[in-house]
């Protein structure tokens, strides 16, 4: 029979030969523990535990890394054995339609003979019950429309644009005609900026002018647009709209800033339909739309503007100020149920759409300008579309093209090459060489 | 994600305030969890081993609505999908759109490398940041294994960025991803007819895979069998067609497939979504390229907006690429991000009492453009900050937040005069016609800049210094 030791001996032979420590030392045998009532462990069992302990941690490690192992090598196995799907688990694809209260109010635009104007062509925007192009919870009923730009006098456009006017800057009239019968135009802007005290301050009466020649060049309904001056537009914008009395232009516009009353009575008394401008604030817009409403302007002759930011350059918060009030208005909000004009061509402000090249030199090369630009202009317009614009000024002939062509195809209505592709071929598509 | 309240999250924290996570209390920590501002992992006590269950439930009910799927190794990983909702304004979209640019087996070795290099390299400096592009997709053109092998191999030596190895046969697929098993690299495609082999793939390679199909039913069946499988690396291609009827289809089922995902909460579809623009180029790509590049950016437009996470894309002309990004990176910004900066006088480089006075102001696209452009040129001056409401220079004068007024103040707020000894201002070209009324109200010559901030250094050689300036 062995000897039996306990803790205190083998700590007092430990101590004897200066042993601090044990290793690999194995300690075989049952073992009793009595701890005194304090509970105190003399420092040296203390040492001897801990050596205990660690050996036994080692032991687990390498059990545990054994059965890891093991797992491993018997997951293929597992694997090849049981989990071959044999077929597909069938999962119909079901979707909820949204179920929208509000709806957008229906604006015209343009009056033909038969209700006292001579416009042979008038545009219709709004009308929506569901966010634009969501034809599989309402149909859109109006697609959106395009009216090209033009000025009354020569403005410096960058070289893209210049190109397609240069023959016809000097008169408005021309400018207008161009744009429909060259560049498809549903409707023309022509926007009276001659009249802003800081540029050729060209009186009221004048422009009136300018705004009868263009009724007189063209048969689309057009919008008559001011300088921006807000002294000036209110009586710019009033001359206008009595110059083309029962005509249903779109007169913008009215803006807190200046006198909207005047601008709101004029296109009142004259049959004309208002934009009601805001910059990037939904509140504000509708502020401005209840002072029109008190002014007695009916709804079915508002549109509104809540301001264009190009891309790159504020894009971001012109699409979510958009999206935003047109949901509110689906919602229910008859404050900002209104058809919404976005001015596209402020696309052109972005550097990106004119520059010749970079003016940082760490940039990738920017590639021509002539590229960039009319892209600008499509990008930003199709955005705004997407977030609920109805209505959009443009300017490039094939920017505005390209908005009207997948516009017309998201609404419906142009089913042009349909599903000839085979969608799936672009994995072996071949490009030229 | 599943968790409406902050003490809903807080319930599953420690409760202790230890500020670990920067924050003063658990409860301003968990309501920055549900704005997405801060990471579960940020707070190190919860992963003790005592709050493991805790911790387990937390980050299932923080999980967003939309898998997120990374590809990728390394610094240039993307993450793809884990959106939380249908409209930016509701919180952010998150994982920005991936642009993947393709690159195919048949292209001469020389031109291929070229071709991953201009892409690997690209980059535009936009608000502050260059932004750069996100994926490379190999395309199989040859359908021959040994060909792809070989390209795969060619682009993994060239760039460190995520790939798209894309084939509909398992054999070339797997040819490929032999040569790039340590990328994770992101598989396409398994269709109704490959999907057995392709899961075979994905299972060996442990790596994410496309499942594609026109059918709405089928991809769901497809994606259900995958995840029932254990793959839920997944990501959905419904297809894209490029023009008419089909265009309309497509981004009807893009908006469908998202809204059951998030609002009706449909979990065995709620998968990342891919889109392929570079269908445009079937239809007469190979006549007109410009033409395509445009309808390519158009499709790329219309699926950033209506939920794609990751898309394919074929035009590396600058016009494609400056645009896609940029929307991007437009879309994806966090609303929540203040519009303006705050006014001020600020110094660029190191000016002096000679150097020019800009203004310009506070919009934050505004003010970081000018700055980077003063910067960039080296050029030593003081930028005036304006308060205009938030606005851009143009928007501004037209409605009225940036005034002669508003630049007396600011002039005499940040002591301006201490400052310049010249006494004169420069105003941005689109504040123009503000500049007379400036000079009379503040008293200082005022001197009209380039229409945009690019233009400042050949405006400074031609007008600075000012003439009346010894």
């Amino acid at each position: 029979m062995r000897k039996k030791i306990t803790f205190g001996d083998l700590a007092s032979i430990l101590e004897n030969y200066d042993i601090v420590e044990l290793e690999d030392v194995k300690i075989e045998g049952d073992m009793e523990v009595e701890l005194s009532q304090s509970g105190a462990i003399p420092p040296p069992l203390i040492q001897v535990l801990q050596s205990m302990l660690n050996e036994v941690d080692k032991q687990v490690e390498a059990t545990l890394s054994t059965r890891k192992s093991l797992i491993q090598m018997l997951q293929p196995v597992h694997y090849v054995e049981e989990k071959k799907v044999a077929v597909l688990e069938r999962a119909k694809f079901e979707v909820a339609k949204a179920a929208w209260t509000g709806k957008i109010e229906e604006v015209t635009i343009g009056a033909t003979s038969a209700d006292g104007g001579t416009r042979e062509s008038t545009v219709t925007i709004g009308g929506e019950k569901s966010l634009p192009f969501y034809n599989f919870d309402f149909q859109m009923p109006y697609p959106p429309v395009i009216s090209v730009d033009c000025f009354d006098l020569p403005i410096p456009l960058a070289k893209a644009v210049r190109g397609f006017y240069e023959d016809v800057m000097e008169d408005p009239a021309e400018w207008a005609k161009k744009n429909v019968r060259e560049f498809g135009a549903d409707m023309v802007t022509i926007h009276l900026i001659s009249t802003d005290p800081t540029i050729k301050d060209t009186s009221a009466k004048e422009a009136a002018k300018t705004v009868e020649d263009v009724l007189q060049a063209v048969k689309v309904p057009i919008v008559i647009g001011g300088s921006g001056n807000p002294d000036k537009d209110p009586a710019v914008l009033e001359a206008a709209a009595e110059a083309a009395a029962g005509e249903r232009c779109l007169i913008a516009s009215a803006n807190l800033n200046m006198d909207y009353e005047r601008i709101a009575k004029a296109a009142k008394d004259n049959g004309h339909v208002i934009l009601s401008w805001t910059q990037l604030d939904i509140n504000a817009q509708k502020t401005l739309n209840r002072y029109l409403f008190k002014l007695g302007v009916p709804r079915e002759d508002i549109v509104i503007d809540p301001t264009t930011a190009a891309l790159g350059y504020g894009l971001d918060y012109a699409f979510t100020n958009i999206e935003r009030m047109r949901i509110a208005a689906l919602k229910g909000d008859t404050d900002l149920a209104f058809p919404i004009s976005c001015g596209v061509t402020n696309a052109w402000g972005a550097r990106e759409s004119w520059m010749k090249g970079s003016p940082l030199a760490e940039d990738s090369d920017w590639g021509p300008a002539a590229y960039r630009g009319p892209l600008y202009e499509i990008i930003t317009g199709l955005t705004l579309g997407i977030a609920g614009g109805d209505m959009f000024m443009m300017m490039h002939p094939k920017a505005a093209t390209a908005v009207k062509r997948v516009t017309q195809m998201l609404f419906g209505a142009d089913t042009d090459g349909a599903k000839e592709v085979n969608v799936d071929d672009w994995v072996t598509w071949e490009a030229n060489k | 994600m599943k968790l409406s309240s902050p003490m809903d999250a807080w319930k599953y924290l420690p409760g202790t305030n230890c500020k670990e996570c920067g924050e003063k209390t658990c409860l301003a920590f968990a309501s920055l969890l549900l704005e997405r501002n801060k990471k579960l992992e940020d707070c190190k006590p919860l992963f003790e081993p005592k709050y493991a269950s805790k911790a387990k439930e937390l980050a299932e009910l923080l999980a967003p609505e939309i898998r997120e799927v990374a590809i990728g190794v390394g610094a240039r990983a993307s993450k793809i999908g884990g959106e939380d909702i249908m409209h930016r304004h509701e919180l952010t979209f998150y994982d920005r759109t991936s642009l993947a640019y393709d690159v195919w087996d048949t292209m001469a070795e020389p031109e291929l490398r070229e071709r991953v290099r201009r892409i690997t390299k690209w980059r535009k400096f936009y608000v502050g940041e260059f932004l750069t592009l996100d994926v490379i997709a190999v395309r199989s053109v040859s359908s021959e294994a040994k060909t792809f092998a070989r390209c795969v191999k060619c682009v993994a030596e060239e760039t460190d960025m995520p790939l798209i190895l894309c084939s509909f046969d398992a054999k070339v697929l797997e040819a490929g991803l032999k040569e790039v098993s340590d990328r994770n690299p992101l598989l396409y495609a398994a269709d109704k007819t490959n999907w057995q082999a392709i899961m075979a793939l994905a299972k060996r390679y442990n790596v994410p895979v496309t499942l594609f199909s026109l059918d709405l039913d089928t991809l769901n069946s497809l994606a259900t069998t995958f995840a029932a499988a254990g793959i839920d690396d997944l990501i959905l291609d419904p297809g894209t067609y490029p023009t008419g009827e089909g265009l309309a289809d497509t981004f009807s089922r893009f908006v469908r497939i998202r809204r059951a995902g998030i609002v009706d909460g449909n979990k065995s579809i709620a998968y990342p979504l891919m889109a392929v623009p570079m269908t445009a180029w079937m239809t007469n790509g190979n006549q007109d390229a410009l033409d395509a590049s445009y309808w390519e950016a158009i499709i790329a437009d219309t699926l950033i907006l209506r939920y794609a996470d990751i898309m394919i894309l074929h035009s590396i002309e600058p016009h494609s690429l400056i645009t896609e990004r940029t929307l991007v990176a437009n879309i994806y910004t966090d609303p929540r991000r203040p519009v303006s900066v705050d006014p001020g006088l600020r110094e660029v480089g190191s000016p002096t009492d000679k150097s020019p006075l800009f203004i310009t102001t506070n919009f934050a696209l505004t003010y970081y453009t000018v700055e980077s452009d003063l910067s960039s040129s080296k050029i030593d001056c003081y930028l005036m900050v304006v308060d205009a409401d938030g606005l851009g220079v143009e928007a501004a004068v037209a409605g009225g937040q940036l005034t002669a007024d508003m630049i007396k103040d600011t002039v005499a707020s940040y002591d301006a005069e201490k400052k310049v000894a010249h006494k004169t201002l420069v105003l941005p070209g689109l504040a123009a016609r503000i500049s007379g009324e400036t000079e009379d109200a503040t008293g200082w010559s005022v001197l009209v800049g380039p229409r945009d901030s690019g233009r400042i250094p050949g405006w400074m050689t031609d007008n600075w210094p000012p003439k009346t300036v010894s």
